[in-house]
């Protein structure tokens, strides 16, 4: 579904991505792990079109994903993205900022992107803060009316960026449980994190990325558990066990 | 001070129509300068360079110059070229350009300090370039760009004082005239300057309240 071919990106000398190649199926959960500065938020940009690339080909389904095309805003129609910093509209209530899309993109009549943004907020447990702006919520609130906001777009994919990175540690939870749910209704899910547990647990597969390729891939249950690279072993040493 | 009640009673009615003309000339250039200012904010975070720098060049030529010189430029220099306009028109138009110039840069400033993130976002979810300045990015610079806008609106009202040089018997100089005809200037200027303040403290107090209002439920 999602395909990407010696994908090179550079930001001015820094050269991010180099060559790095994948294909994501549909209902497939993939997650991306490795140091940062390696590129895997890169990646994910890059598939969204918030970063152009420079050498390549990027594909979803048969739509070449080109920043400066018109058909990139179908792109982003099918393709979610929720980042580490949540990006809620500050100035929009929970609701808004999840039927925005709908109503102002995908030009649906209120009354349907409403009901539909009120049965995704209760969804990820906030039904109670439909009417609640951002400020006034908790990080783990905000990323689940993230989450919601993605959702509304009906993609086929979403990409999560670093999802509870930003999160109190206890807050973590409560995001990763509703990511969870969806994996298990079988969305397509590309996940950058460094909840190696949980990728242990959710995702189908596992990539580690260091400087810019992919080195080392594989079923997730088996690489993070026995990961055959020195580089992948090293690294998820120190994840797990930081002293 | 039973002089001053007296002089008061007298020239006001003169002095109010003075007051009407300021107003006009105030909330005339306002509008403009508001219009003017935010199409050259857009062209300034286009991000096409042609735009950019068209922009750029205008507000450096309008900041760079005089108000009262752009005044008579469009006043007396204009009909030269054939466009007539009514001092009052000539007014309105030269403060409005000249004031787009402070306009332009207080809503560039509020656009570009909205976090990048925000754009992102809202491009992920397939909105334009349009329809995020104007869903996502103004309704939240608004909040920035008002406490100075109100500045901005004060000294607008104060400026429009310089409409007389160009024959606008707005305020400033219908004080000028009666107190040249009757010598009373204690009197006549102390009361355009009281006229000045009715105007402008309740100014003062609209952009104090906004201010509270856009604050609220809010970082």
């Amino acid at each position: 579904m999602i395909v990407l071919e010696n994908v090179h990106k550079s930001f001015g000398t820094n050269h991010v991505l180099r060559g790095f190649s994948t294909r994501i199926e549909k209902g497939e959960i993939v997650c991306i792990i490795g140091p940062s500065g390696s590129g895997k938020s890169t990646v994910l940009r890059c598939i969204n079109g918030l970063e152009a690339y420079d050498q390549g080909t990027i594909r979803i389904g048969e739509t070449k994903v080109n920043r400066d095309d018109k058909s990139i805003v179908d792109v982003r129609k099918r393709v979610s993205m929720v980042f580490q910093r949540f990006n809620l509209f500050p100035h929009r209530t929970a609701l808004e900022n999840v039927t925005e899309g709908p109503i102002y993109v995908k030009g649906e009549p209120r009354e349907r992107a409403e009901e539909r943004g009120r049965r995704l907020l209760a969804r990820v447990g906030l039904a109670e803060k439909e009417t609640a702006h951002p400020p006034q919520l908790s990080g783990g609130q905000q990323q689940r009316v993230a989450i919601a906001r993605a959702l509304a777009m009906e993609p086929e994919a979403i990409l999560f960026d670093e999802p509870t990175s930003a999160l109190d540690p206890e807050l973590v939870g409560e995001v990763l449980a509703v990511m969870k749910s969806l994996a298990e209704e079988g969305m397509t899910m590309v996940i950058v994190t460094h909840e190696i547990a949980f990728a242990r647990e959710v995702a189908d597969r596992a990539i580690f990325m260091d400087q810019g390729v992919i080195v080392e891939e594989g079923p997730a249950r088996d690489m993070l558990s026995a990961p055959k690279q020195p580089r992948t072993q090293d690294f998820l040493r120190r994840v797990t066990h930081p002293i | 001070m039973q002089r001053f009640f007296t002089d008061a009673a007298e020239y006001l009615p003169i002095l109010l129509q003075g007051v009407g003309l300021t107003i006009v000339v105030t909330i005339g250039s306002l509008i403009l300068s508001t219009v003017l200012g935010l199409m050259w904010a857009l062209m300034r975070v286009s991000g096409i360079k042609v735009l950019d720098w068209t922009a750029k060049i205008f507000v450096n030529f309008i900041r760079g110059v005089p108000i009262i010189v752009q005044l008579f430029y469009i006043y007396f220099v204009l009909p030269d070229m054939g466009i007539a306009l009514s001092a009052l028109q000539a007014a309105i138009i030269g403060l409005g350009i000249a004031y787009s110039a402070y306009q332009s840069e207080n809503f560039r400033a509020g656009i570009e300090a909205i976090d990048h993130g925000q754009i992102e976002a809202a491009q992920s979810i397939g909105m334009g370039w349009w329809m995020i300045m104007r869903r996502v990015i103004l309704p939240q610079a608004i909040r920035i760009v008002l406490p100075p806008y109100g500045n901005i609106m004060i000294m607008m009202l104060k400026d429009s004082s310089q409409a007389s040089t160009i024959t606008v018997a707005e305020l400033a100089m219908q004080g000028k005239l009666i107190a040249s005809a009757t010598f009373k200037n204690t009197s006549v200027f102390t009361m355009v300057a009281i006229l000045y303040l009715c105007m402008s403290l309740p100014l003062m107090y609209l952009v104090s309240r906004l201010e509270k209002h856009y604050a609220t439920g809010r970082r």
